[in-house]
This record gives C-alpha cells, structure tokens and sequence, in this order.
C-alpha cells in the first residue's frame, strides 16, 4: 500500500498513526446511502441545526469511489441487497459503514421476508446504531465514535498484530449460553 | 462511464450479448476510439442510441427510485422507471399485528407524512367499527392540525430537494431549517420527530401537554416570514423559471387517466382536494381555499405546493383557537368506549415517561371492569366486526386510500394501501419522454415521489 | 333481509324470527377458527380450546340501497342493456356496508363494465384508484379477488367492483385498455397473489425482485423471518407465535 506499511514499529509508526488518522477522521467523506426513513434524519443532520458540516462531511459524495464512509440508513430490502455489496465494493480502501436505525443495523421491527435482517450479513458494519429513526444527535454521537475509531487505527505490522491478537481473543471466548448456537469451532470445550 | 446498447427489457442484470447492438466499454482517456466505433456503425436505426442506468442510488433524494433512460443525444427517447427497492412487505406484516399496532407499521409507508398513513388507518377501522360519530371533537381537531403541520413539513422537504436537485442548495438548507421548527413542535406533542404512531383507532394516544399551543402561536408568527424567504429566492428567480416552467407537461386528461390526484392534478385546474369534496375529521368547518394553477408543468406544482403551505398555516390557526379557547379542560383525546380507547394515560415520573400513578391505583385497586379491559386491549386488542371499507385522505403527495378486511378478529385479514406516489409516478414516463435528461431531474422532483409508498 | 311469509290464519305457521334465522345462517357457515387462545402442540393449557368461530356469512343486499347507490345501480343497468347485457348478468352479488358500495362482477364482463362506468355520462367514474388482492384461503373456487376502487369526480362519488378467481384458474380480464393507471397496480396484484391480468402489455414483478418464486401476500406464504435470540430465550417470527385471537 503506502509508505506506512513499510515501516518497522516504534515511535515513528505511532507518529504516522497519529497524524494519518487525524487527517482522515477529519474529512470523511459519506456515500448517503439513504433508503428510508433514516434518510430523511440523515438530511436533517446536514441541514441548519445538527451541522455535519463541523466534521468536514457536508461533501456527500454521490459516487462511492471518492467516498470513505457508507451510512446504510434505512431498511435494506432483498432486491437493493446486491445493489448495496456493489457500492459498498465501488468504494476505495479505507472505508467504513455505520448501519444507521435498527432496519439496517437488525431488520428493525421488520422481521419478514422482504427485508435483510442487518446489514451485517451483507457488508461488514463497524457502528451499529438502533434508533426509529436515530435522532440527529445520536447520529453524530455514532460518528463521533467512528472519528475515534479512526483516530486510533493501526496501521502496517502494529495492524497485523492487532488483528492477530483479535483473532486469538475470539477463538479463546467462550458462548455466552451453551445450548443455543451449538459449539463454538475452536473453543476449548 | 460505460455505455451500453442493451436489451430493452430494463431488468436487473442486463444480458450480456446484446441483442440490438454493439457494447462499448469505456475505460478512460480513449473516448474518440468510442465516437469512432459509434460512426462506424451506420445508420442502423438506433445506432446512436444510448442507454443510461440512473440506479438506485443516486443524488437525488427521492430514494431508490431506479429510471433506465434510452437517450438520443440529449433527448430522452424511452424512460423506464423501475421500484420495489424498498419493498418491506409492511401490508403482509400488519395481518400478524392487532389493529392498534398496525398504526406503527403503516405509519412507516410513506415516511414523510407519517400523521396521513396513520389518519387514512384509523379512518378505516373508525368506520368499521362504526365509532365515527363518537370521536371526541378535540381529538379531530388535534389529528386536523397535525396532519396540517405534517403537510407543511413534507411539503418543505419537496421544495428544497426540488432546489437541490437543480442546484440551489440554499433552498434546501432553508426548507430543512423550517421543518426543523415543525418537528420541535412535533416532538413536543407526540414524543418523536417522525414516525410517530400518535393517530390511533379511537382519537390520538395523548393530549397536548401544556406550552404546546404557545409553542404552535410562535411558530404561526414566524413561518409566514420564512415562507417568504423561500420564495423570494425563487418565484422569480430566472434560472429556476427556466428550469421549470414549460417542462414535465400533463394535462387533466393524462392526469385521470394515469389516476393521478394531488398537486399534480391541481396544477392542471381541476380544484379537486379531497378535504373539501369529502371532508373527513371535521375539514367541512374549516376555512381554506384550494390551490389551483392551469399550468400543468413544474412550476405551476411548485406554486401549487408553496400556496397549500399558507393554507395550512390557516388551517392551523384555526385549531389553535378552537383548541385554547372555551373549551372543558377534560375533553378527552380518546374515546370513551373502554372496549376500544388505549389505556394510555401517560405521566412524568420519578423514572422517566409511563403509566400514570392513578391510572394504575384505579385499575389496580378500584375497578375490576378496568382492569380487565386494560389486559384484553394490551394482549389481545379489540375485534373489529366483518368486512371490507375503503377510507381515503388528501396526503401531501395526493390520495392515500386505506382498503381494509376484516373477518372480524383481532387482527386485520388484508390491510392495502393505495399511495399517491405509486399511481402518480407511473406519468414520469409521459412526462419526461421527448424532453432533455435534466427535465427528467425537474419531473421527478415535481411528482415528489417518496419510495416508502411506492413500495410499502 | 329475510322476509317472513304473512299468517293468514291462526292454523299457519308463525313467521320465522329474525334473529333465529340469522342465527340458522350463521350456523350454516364453515368454520374458520376454533379455540380461543392456547396453543394445540404443546401441554400448554393455558386456552380456552371449545370455542368454534364461523366465516361471517357472505353479505348481498337488496335494492333499494339507499343514498347515490340505486342511481349508479341503474344508470350500470341502463348502460349494459345498450351493449346487450342485463344488469344481473354482469353483476353477480351487490354489497352495501359501511357506507360503500360494492358490485361483485363476473369476470368476463370486467371490461364491459368498467368501460360503461368511465364513458356513461350519468356514471362518469372517470379515476380508478387503484387495483388491489385479497386471498381467502377457504373459499374454495372462489379464493382470488382482485378489488377495484373507483372514483367519479364528476359526481363525488365511489365506487368498489369486486372480481374474483378460483386459485386453479387465476385469470382476471386487464382493465388497462379503460383506466391505464391500472397498469402498475395489476402488475403488483400479479406480483403478490398470482392473479394473472389477460391482456395487460407486460404483467412482470414490480415490488419484488425480478426472480422471485412465489408470491408473497397469499394466505399461504409465510412471513419469513428469523427467531430472535435473545439471553435465554428466542423470540419466533411473526407468523409462528402464540396467537390471541
């Protein structure tokens, strides 16, 4: 990728970490994928009052190849399924998705056949936030919270680490309840 | 971009041998090799025609609305509009949810004006159950001037996407402001900014807690102004008179025969509005006055939308009077049938909003009747006799039509909604054909279609 | 309703009571749904499992209908005798309740009647709101209906035709030759009940993918949807819960 995956680890890694976060939670950029309802509260956060303009994401950029962040805001039918997976792959690295209201984030109230029940099952999500719609303030409360994320991302052979430990702690963790997903592959059982 | 000579049948998934003509894939900096392979293919009959894909996820904020364009040049030769992005199959879902809980998930069809889903419903169930006439009066004036508000809000999000769309981004930051001030007042009375489920079989869930009708005087004092502003920046505004006026051509007679009502249709000169022909809630004691323009083109619906808002100004005033004056301070919201009414009488508690302590003391300790008519209506809700009504609303978007079945359980046995936006969006292809592909961006904005409805 | 035979004497049979009649009709119907709450596979015995609720039974009114419905019942009856067809031939059962008014058509007159409704000027149902599906499952050779809604601005007034289809043979004639609206709410009914429109330009899926099997809003499609899992327990989709009805 960049220079900043060749670099060994140690003070000037976490110095580039620092510095390429910063710059990149400062000016995502969002792909509204507004579907529903969420869509409407997610204008209304770039309106007036809740300004998304602050954060330097007022520049919604309607093409996903020069977009950073995904807002899945809205419920997810299965026939905008596949549309959906191929935006989200039109997008170039690094990206993100927040799943925005519970139709996106679980299949919200809709627990039918016509609606994807979470959009995790099609794109990996890293804010979920629940909401009917989400207010404005919750919505910059989940971007807020993806900022941070972004802020303290790992980059080249720290994230390799990082990932590997991750991987670790989940295969050593336990189910939360015995029976009802049947053995988890791997646990120590 | 890639342009493709497609087979016409616009399905997703487009063949990949094509059966009418060439496919050119556009990679980047080779674009005279493109025009030179377009000449070389003669005059084969649509040899220059170009099919273009505005998919479902694009910049105008309409939804997922996806249009397959067969251009020639500039002009637009055949426009396909394709929906069902966001079918959730709410009707399906509402037969397995009693009748009060259907008020939640219609009101999520057409989710921008929420309170119109919600009255068209109750309407219907109201006229089954044959509890028309015993609709406390406050609670049809209360529904009016939501569903009044409610006009103005969606009606502000159809200006400043028309804005938008054109490029007048102001526009859109001042309709946003303005609806802002309709969702405080919305949050105010019924807890949520959108969705609200405030509008349910038998009256509206709470009454208006107090402030509210300061808060609504205030705000009948301010919007006038800021309707204003929006106009001045486009009334005259000769970009945008050139961007609309003229375009998106439907007369009466495509208006009836594509079944499309609203301001589309009273831009035509046919006064026709629902509220005045067959008033519901009380609208026949109301005075306002039907918007109408001959005009039959963008502009005249853009000036039909911003004088329904004044007229929804006026209409909200008058219930604001009604509401504040003379009338008895226990006037219930609900009607007072105990086998029907919702038990929700709400208060502040030490840990936040629910059931009030005396309502509790009262089915709790002083009235078994009470109580047992508390239980059935929260677990099993009441049963509506057999049979099927229609019940139609003006929405902002044209008629709502609720047609429900019942088979005289607790739930309905068929629930369908008529949306103005699925029959008027089947004219975009009447109107855009033969016009430019930026009319088609103006005759969309105007027909103001919202997804949600479409698709349900 | 029902009329009792007049007594002509103290030796004749005393006119049939109303209500007991209703009561002999009621009795009459198929049974829809029988026990209250409680759950037949599982010891659960916290229902009431006698109870047996009937199909209400099927409702036709006799003129005269009251308000505006005797004028449109006529000038529909004027109109169809100029084509040849009388007004009992088309219209098989009239239903006024809750202040509508509903014709059941034969569905091979569909489109002779919904022409002279929108031509005849004394008729004038010049907007059709729409087409919609209702699918019940228990009336056998019957259990297709497509409901048409239909409103005369001229007039005021509405109008419900009521068609139906056995699910063997789920063919109802396409009124868009009358009223074009129609075009994308038949292909919506075709989508969600497979009725099939003859004579519509192109009956494909409009709400549901283009590759879908099924269709969805029949009695007999489930819900779908997932068991929800919560600490200790799950939550069953919607169609698959205990009921209270």
């Amino acid at each position: 990728m960049g220079m900043e995956e060749k670099l060994p680890s140690g003070f000037l890694l976490t110095t580039v970490e620092k510095v390429a976060g910063y710059a990149r939670k400062s000016s995502v950029w969002p792909a509204t994928f507004g579907l529903a309802c969420c869509a409407i509260e997610l204008m209304a956060t770039g309106g007036p009052r809740h300004d998304l303009a602050r954060f330097g994401m007022e520049r919604a950029s309607n093409t996903p190849r020069q977009a950073d962040l995904m807002i899945v805001a809205g419920r997810v039918s299965q026939k905008m399924a596949p549309v959906l997976r191929q935006i989200y792959d039109q997008m170039a690295e690094p990206k993100w998705v927040i799943s925005m209201g519970v139709c996106a984030s679980s299949g919200g109230m809709f627990n039918n056949y016509a609606i994807v029940q979470g959009v995790d099952h099609i794109v990996p999500v890293d804010i979920y936030l629940p909401g009917c719609p989400p207010r404005p303030e919750m919505l910059l409360d989940a971007i807020l919270k993806l900022h941070d994320k972004i802020q303290n991302m790992k980059l080249g052979v720290h994230r390799e680490r990082q990932v590997e430990e991750l991987e670790q702690a989940r295969l050593r963790r336990l189910p939360l309840l015995p029976s009802l997903s049947g053995p988890v592959p791997g646990a120590d059982r | 971009m890639t342009a493709q000579a497609d087979s016409p049948a616009g399905a997703p998934g487009a063949a990949e041998e094509a059966e009418e003509g060439r496919v050119y894939t556009v990679g980047g900096q080779d674009w005279d090799e493109v025009v030179a392979a377009a000449d070389d293919a003669g005059d084969r009959p649509g040899a220059e025609r170009l099919i273009v894909n505005m998919g479902p996820q694009h910049p105008s904020t309409h939804g997922v609305l996806r249009l397959i364009l067969t251009l020639d040049g500039e002009t637009v030769t055949e426009l396909r509009p394709v929906v069902g992005y966001l079918h959730t199959g709410i009707e399906k879902n509402m037969e397995f949810r009693n009748w009060m809980q259907g008020v939640t998930f219609c009101t999520r069809m057409d989710y921008l004006a929420p309170l119109f889903n919600e009255t068209a419903y109750c309407l219907a169930v109201e006229r089954m159950l044959g509890i028309e006439a015993a609709i406390p009066e406050r609670a049809s004036i209360i529904r009016v001037m939501m569903m009044e508000l409610n006009r103005i809000s969606s009606h502000l999000v159809a200006i400043g996407t028309f804005g938008l769309e054109l490029g007048a981004t102001t526009v859109f930051l001042y309709g946003l402001r303005e609806r802002e001030k309709v969702l405080d007042l919305f949050e105010l009375i019924t807890g949520l900014r959108m969705n609200h489920a405030y509008i349910r079989p038998g009256g509206v869930s709470q009454d208006l807690p107090s402030g509210a009708l300061e808060r609504l005087r205030e705000f009948l004092g301010v919007m006038p102004g800021q309707l204003g502003e929006i106009r001045a920046l486009l009334d005259a505004n000769p970009v945008y008179l050139a961007r609309t006026k003229n375009i998106a051509h439907l007369d009466l007679a495509g208006c009836m025969a594509l079944g499309v009502t609203g301001p589309i249709l009273r831009a035509t000169g046919l006064p026709w509005d629902l509220r005045k022909s067959q008033p519901y809630c009380g609208y026949e004691s109301y005075e306002f006055d039907v918007p109408v323009r001959d005009t039959c083109d963008v502009y005249g619906r853009y000036i039909v939308r911003m004088d329904e808002m004044d007229q929804s100004l006026r209409i909200i005033e008058q219930c604001v009077d009604r509401l504040a004056g003379g009338r008895p301070a226990d006037d219930p919201v609900m009607i007072r049938d105990a086998k029907i009414g919702w038990p929700a009488q709400l208060a502040l508690g030490p840990d936040g909003l629910g059931n009030s302590p005396d309502h509790i003391k009262h089915i709790m300790g002083q009235s078994m009747e009470a109580l047992i008519h508390h239980f059935k209506l929260v677990t099993e809700g009441f049963r509506v006799p057999a049979g099927q009504v229609y019940a139609a609303v003006e929405s902002p978007r044209g008629e709502l039509g609720c047609h429900l079945v019942s088979d005289g359980g607790t739930r309905p046995y068929r629930a369908h909604f008529r949306d103005p936006s699925f029959a008027n969006l089947q004219s975009v292809s009447v109107m855009c054909e033969g016009g430019m592909i930026a009319d088609v961006i103006s005759a969309v904005a105007s027909i103001d279609p919202l997804m949600g409805g479409v698709d349900r | 309703m029902t009329a009792g035979t007049p007594a002509d004497g103290p030796d004749q049979v005393p006119p049939p009571d109303p209500a007991a009649l209703a009561g002999r009709e009621r009795l009459a119907e198929q049974v829809a749904r029988t026990g209250m709450f409680g759950v037949s596979d599982t010891p659960d015995t916290s229902g009431y499992g006698g109870l047996k609720v009937r199909r209400p039974p099927p409702l036709s009114s006799q003129p005269p209908y009251g308000s505006y419905f005797d004028d449109v019942a006529d000038a529909l009856g004027a109109s169809l005798e100029q084509s040849g067809l009388s007004f009992g031939d088309a219209v098989e059962r009239v239903v006024t309740q809750y202040g509508d008014l509903t014709f059941h058509v034969r569905r091979e007159h569909l489109p002779a009647v919904a022409g002279r409704l929108r031509d005849d000027p004394a008729l004038a149902f010049e907007l059709c709101t729409g087409v919609s599906g209702v699918h019940y499952l228990a009336d056998e050779g019957r259990e297709l209906h497509a409901v048409y809604h239909l409103l005369s601005i001229t007039h005021n007034r509405r109008l419900r035709l009521e068609v139906s289809a056995p699910d063997a043979d789920p063919h109802i004639p396409s009124v868009v030759d009358v009223y074009p609206t129609c075009d994308w709410h038949e292909r919506e009914t075709w989508d969600f009940f497979g009725i099939i429109f003859d004579g519509h330009p192109a009956l494909t899926r409009i709400e549901m993918p283009d590759d879908w099997k099924g269709h969805p809003q029949r009695k007999d499609y489930p819900l779908g949807g997932i068991p929800v899992e919560y600490r200790g327990a799950t939550v069953p989709p919607p169609d698959e819960r205990r009921s209270y009805e």
